[in-house]
């Protein structure tokens, strides 16, 4: 297990040794300022920032931006086995199999998935940290024994982890985001683990410790601001992918019970069954969760060729 | 190098250890407990307490633990609640299912994922080369299900070029021994069953590897380009060699070492992957007996897959390991 | 030079065993038989259906998979006409009931075998009836043998429940005499049912088809079930591969009325709906059951053809009376003014249009109109939200909670998306000033547990019938199940008015004379409401074009023997 990520660990130890050598003034900012540099220049970074703002207004601001109720069932009366009213007046990328409102339900839905999204990203990466923290700054046996729990998970393939602990936890959103923010800890764990291991090393480190600086100090004050850019960078990318698995495991059933409410994945499935004469109600919401995963996918890329002194465009 | 196997074999033990104490944990605490998960809503008391006695659910937890221990080194991993069968006989007739899905994957993944990536690192900055980056990365972001789906539209309905679900066109009456199909058809020498069981792998399997194939792309991608410019390679272009030689010999032997760790990898997100394609194509393979479970409730046999896949997942790493040991000898020094 | 000879030794190696194992492996197919004939008639015809089988013997079953397989194995005494709910000769040729309505008389069918070579004769009808009537232990519990127990009642080991069976007799071959407890509305047509199917004795015996393992809910079948069973019909079982989910059975060249149209019939299990569709779409299967509504158009543009059933079924709410012990229903529902609430909610109309097939129509009662004893002069209770809050208001339950159980993972021909129907029936139900609170099950066996123990206070359910008789609806549902109350499901209400009707067309041996009787029972049930009625929905089978032969059952209770492919 160790080796197959060796590569990855060498370039997030370099990277945090770079930024670690950097003398203490907020920590690592001429490097994160010449990254913003080029990224304001890089288009890939640009579409990407655009995408995810975009994400963000439109979940942010959903009651403002949407026509209608997403719950109500406006046109049901209209619709027929075999038949669902497209784009009319009022209802710009028409109704879905219960009548309500498309538009309506996307824009609601982009809520649900930024929820997800981001308090199963963030508890997994606060997780993942505290794991890793733990494992870098003590290290001997109590390294070996938080590795070795992140192996056991790692031993479970994502989607089956999520599933288990969906089952466990029952049906209702907050077991959704509980199993994808666990699938979500080695990453982060091994990711801090690393900056852990190469600052304990650094001539600061050692120098606060010759002080008598608490061990707490150093690694609040010193070592997380300086590992900021690669959780950040490794965040966005986790966005992304739990978008992904909260629609995976709304399509196995696995979702909101409360089936009504709107949710991109849940959508996407439930419109394979109209699929021969409204494309639509599953193109749409699919487009939703490919251009918002691949926003926060180029947004994280971009950042992570910019931080990363090794890679020459 | 023997102790170099010893040693991994060694840090097997806990992981698995770690995994058979966390499935266990999980079964218990279950709603309901694994009694009512094995007999459903309606048991009684009585019921459940007899159900208990039987299974010996009332003694220590310990004890619990290690008869579940010992059964799964026997390789009884329990019965399913919902077919009554033993979950190993349900495994090993629809493993061999997911096996076959998971090779055409994975060698559609590397056979076309290898020759792009280096196609696009060695035309770096062309239309190949951008094409590449934004198609890898579309590769990840869209839903393997809605993939699966409009794959089975477009070839398998509209266009009737290949099956769209199933291992086999029953109408085809095929011999099986090893419950490979494609395999079992070569060796009976039924070439029409082996090509049937074939044609039914390959929308699966380009939907299952197209993820693969993404992440391949793009890491050969980025190990060309990064080896291309390492000093090595600029020696062996002064010393004159030529082009070809400066290729095989240098740039892609040592551009494969990254990507065949990722390789190992890999077979984690393809069982995922696995749950979701084989139930659009009614796949009869391990991942399809997976989502039925979930439907179902048949939380025995989801526990006892999941156990029994983990092990196979940190098994199939460990090989992997091992390889990357024997690859890279300095590896097996750290 | 080192990795040289060890390379070698590796490649030999492994050739010699590919080598052998080619060697080892050949082909178990039948030269003679080889791919699908293209001849006249025979050739395979794969169907494709929503679910696995359980087993088949259908003495323990109650699932539609399984009938599905066991009706083209088994016959019954009687059948039904194809295409209606009407009673025709099967193996028993004729029939004589007493004055009393207590003795019925079969003449049985000569020259008939089972699969297995045993004669069919009156002592193997007798030998089956006592059989089922003898079941003890885990054979006669609620999970096992259910039709039994909700038709005949209890067995030889259960003296304490009334059983409808007395006894049955041979007087010689071709004579069996079956005598019951009490008239009923029920007889002969119940001999009809799958689940009543006359097996082969000695196959009974010789497979230990009693002996049921597991616990409780959790059986586990017998070796008759699961691989030997023998009845008399035009298929017989060939073989079950569990693992694809594929049952085959295959032509009986002995069979003693018409050969069927096909050499063998492989069904295909194929849970999701949209999955069948696409397997039918490319070729793989050559029909399949439980159409979605909203694929009919689709499937009849692409020269498919869809064969409606007439809607022989009822969709229902079911309310909880709060009566069971053991169960927590919401005491407020035993108001009739909040179950009148809910009555007026429902917007019947536009479910029926919108959510269901064509040809179906909102249900005023518990029968569907083409059965004798449906009255148009029944309580009504029209949308009317308006009228539902201020009916809440009066009881003073406005904002009251129900707790609303629906399906999932399953289509049923009277609910083919419950999902849907959950959703617009909730809408109904908070726009009328209620508050809803969904929990939702697996249909099998999670959901129906659950809400025939009475579990839910509201939930979703319906029935399709077994034969042309109100009282299989009304009786089935409404009638006093011990105690003086209903049964579980609706949580027991104890409705003296509806009992007593219902008692009185049950027992009426003249069947003209029932009809009346079953109207004055349904005014009543509308009077009382105990559910609420939804909707009689048509459902369809779909085969391929190159199809002929296979006649849509109201029932779902279709015969393939007379289906033919190209």
């Amino acid at each position: 297990m160790t080796a197959s990520l060796g590569n990855r660990r060498e370039r997030i130890d370099a990277l945090a040794a770079r930024a670690g050598q950097v003398p203490d003034d907020g920590g690592g900012v001429s490097l994160t300022r010449s990254a913003f540099r080029r990224l304001r220049r890089d288009p890939v970074a640009i579409l990407g920032a655009v995408i995810v703002v975009l994400f963000l207004l439109v979940a942010v601001f959903a009651p403002w931006l949407a026509p209608r109720d997403p719950l109500e069932q406006a046109l049901l009366s209209e619709v027929r086995q075999g038949f669902i009213p497209g784009a009319r007046e009022g209802f710009p990328l028409g109704v879905d199999q219960l009548g309500r409102d498309e538009l309506s339900r996307l824009i609601y839905g982009s809520r649900q998935s930024l929820m997800i999204g981001v308090i199963s990203t963030v508890l997994g990466a606060a997780a993942g940290m505290a794991l890793g923290v733990l494992a870098g700054a003590f290290g001997g046996w109590v390294d070996t024994v938080v590795m070795r729990f992140v192996d056991i998970i790692l031993s479970i393939p994502g989607l089956l982890m999520a599933i288990s602990i969906s089952v466990l936890l029952g049906q209702n959103q907050y077991a959704l985001m509980i199993a994808i923010a666990v699938t979500q800890v080695p990453v982060f764990a091994r990711l801090l683990r690393g900056s852990m291991l190469a600052q304990r090393d650094s001539d600061y480190a050692v120098a606060a410790k010759a002080l008598g600086v608490k061990p707490s100090r150093i690694v609040l004050g010193h070592v997380l601001p300086n590992s900021l850019s690669p959780v950040i960078v490794q965040a966005t990318l986790s966005l992304a992918t739990a978008i992904i698995e909260a629609a995976a495991l709304s399509y196995l059933g696995l979702g909101d019970p409360n089936i009504g409410r709107p949710e991109w994945g849940a959508m996407l499935s439930n419109a394979q069954a109209v699929l021969s004469f409204r494309p639509q109600l599953a193109i749409y919401p699919a487009l939703c969760i490919i251009v918002v995963a691949l926003g926060f996918t180029l947004l994280g890329e971009s950042l992570r060729e910019a931080l990363d002194p090794k890679f020459r465009r | 190098m023997l102790r170099f196997i010893v040693r991994r074999l060694v840090q097997l033990v806990p992981i698995l250890l770690g995994l058979s104490v966390l499935l266990f944990a999980w079964l218990r605490a279950l709603p309901g407990g694994p009694a009512q998960a094995a007999l459903g809503e309606r048991a009684t008391p009585e019921d459940i307490a007899r159900y208990n006695e039987v299974f010996g659910l009332d003694q220590p937890v310990l004890v619990q633990y290690g008869k579940f221990v010992g059964r799964a080194l026997q390789l009884d991993f329990g019965t399913s609640s919902r077919t009554g069968r033993a979950v190993t006989t349900e495994f090993l007739e629809r493993f061999p299912g997911t096996v076959e899905l998971t090779i055409f994957a994975m060698v559609f993944a590397i056979g076309v994922g290898i020759p792009l990536g280096y196609l696009a690192a060695r035309k770096h900055g062309s239309w190949i080369d951008s094409t590449s980056v934004i198609g890898s990365l579309l590769g990840v972001a869209i839903p393997v299900f809605f993939l699966a789906y409009l794959l089975r539209l477009a070839f398998a309905v509209e266009l009737g070029w290949l099956p769209g679900s199933g291992r086999q066109d029953v109408r085809i009456d095929a011999t099986h021994i090893s419950n490979f199909y494609v395999l079992d058809g070569l060796l009976t020498r039924e070439w029409d069953a082996a090509w049937d069981a074939l044609q039914h792998l390959v929308l699966p399997g380009i939907a299952l590897g197209t993820i693969p194939l993404a992440i391949i792309v793009r890491i050969t991608r980025a190990s060309v380009l990064e080896v291309v410019n390492e000093d090595y390679v600029r020696t062996a272009n002064a010393k004159g060699l030529a082009a070809k030689t400066v290729r095989q010999r240098h740039i892609i032997r040592n551009a494969l070492l990254p990507v065949s760790t990722t390789i190992g990898l890999q077979t984690g997100l393809l069982l995922s992957g696995a749950v979701l394609t084989e139930t659009v194509f009614a796949f009869g393979g391990v991942g399809s007996a997976l989502a039925d479970a979930i439907a179902n409730r048949d939380y025995a046999l989801l526990q006892g897959f999941i156990l029994i896949l983990a092990i196979v997942y940190v098994v199939a790493n460990l090989l992997v390991d091992i390889s990357y040991g024997l690859l890279d000898p300095r590896v097996r020094v750290r | 030079m080192h990795p040289r000879p060890r390379r070698v030794l590796a490649a030999s190696a492994a050739t010699l065993a590919a080598l052998s194992m080619a060697a080892c492996a050949s082909s178990d197919r039948d030269e003679s038989g080889g791919d699908s004939a293209e001849s006249e008639g025979g050739g395979t015809f794969v169907f494709g259906g929503a679910g696995d089988p359980t087993m088949f013997d259908p003495a323990f079953a109650t699932d539609g998979e399984t009938f599905r397989v066991t009706r083209q194995i088994y016959e019954g005494l009687l059948t039904n006409e194809p295409g209606t709910a009407d009673l025709a000769p099967a193996l028993a040729e004729s029939y004589e009931v007493s004055e009393d309505g207590l003795t019925y008389t079969f003449a049985l069918r000569e020259g008939v075998t089972f699969h297995d070579g045993t004669d069919f004769n009156a002592d193997a009808v007798c030998f089956n009836f006592d059989r089922w009537y003898n079941f003890e232990g885990l054979a006669a519990s609620p999970a096992a043998s259910e039709y039994w127990q909700n038709n005949f009642g209890g067995f030889a080991s259960t003296p304490d429940v009334p059983s409808l069976y007395a006894g049955c007799e041979a007087p010689d071959e071709t004579t069996a005499v079956l005598t019951l407890t009490e008239t009923t509305s029920k007889f002969p047509a119940v001999l009809a049912l799958p689940s009543f199917a006359i097996q082969s004795p000695t196959a009974l015996e010789q497979y230990a088809a009693d002996e049921l393992g597991g616990n409780g809910d959790a059986l586990t079948y017998t070796e008759y079930g699961l691989e030997h069973p023998t009845g008399t019909g035009p298929f017989r079982f060939d073989s079950w591969d569990q693992g694809n989910g594929e049952v085959t059975i295959v032509k009986n060249d002995d069979y003693w009325g018409d050969a069927p149209g096909v050499d063998e019939i492989v069904f295909r299990s194929i849970p999701d709906g949209n999955t069948r569709r696409q397997e039918l779409q490319a070729g793989s299967i050559d029909g399949y059951d439980l159409v979605a509504p909203a694929d009919y158009q689709t499937l009849e543009d692409g020269g498919f053809q869809v064969l409606p059933r007439d809607p022989f079924n009822i969709l229902y709410l079911g309310m909880n009376g709060g009566g069971i012990e053991g169960t927590s229903a919401n005491p407020a529902l035993q108001d009739i003014r909040v179950r009148q609430a809910i009555a007026h909610a429902i917007d019947r109309d536009t479910i029926v249009s919108s959510l269901l097939p064509e040809g179906a129509e909102a249900a005023i009662e518990f029968v569907p109109p083409a059965v004798d004893g449906w009255t148009e002069d029944v309580t009504t209770y029209d949308y009317d939200p308006a009228r539902s809050q201020a009916l809440l208001a009066e009881a003073g339950a406005a904002g009251t909670t129900l707790r609303f159980y629906y399906p999932t993972a399953v289509s049923r021909p009277y609910l083919p998306d419950p999902g849907a129907m959950y959703e617009v029936i909730s809408k109904n139900l908070t726009d009328a000033g209620f508050t809803v609170e969904p929990v939702s099950l697996p249909w099998n066996p999670d959901y129906l547990d659950a809400v025939q123990a009475g579990a839910a206070d509201v939930h979703l359910l319906g029935w399709t019938g077994d034969y042309n008789d109100a009282y299989n609806f009304i009786g089935t549902f409404f009638a006093d199940a011990g105690g003086g109350k209903m049964k579980a499901e609706f949580g027991g209400w104890s409705a003296p008015e509806v009992f007593s009707a219902l008692a009185a067309g049950d027992s009426e041996p003249d069947t003209e004379a029932r009809g009346p009787l079953y109207e004055q029972a349904n005014v009543a049930i509308m009077d009382f409401l105990p559910a609420v009625p939804i909707s009689h929905a048509p459902n369809a089978l779909v085969v391929a074009e190159n199809v002929d032969g296979l006649i849509p059952s109201p029932l779902s209770a279709e015969d393939f023997s007379t289906v033919t492919v190209g």
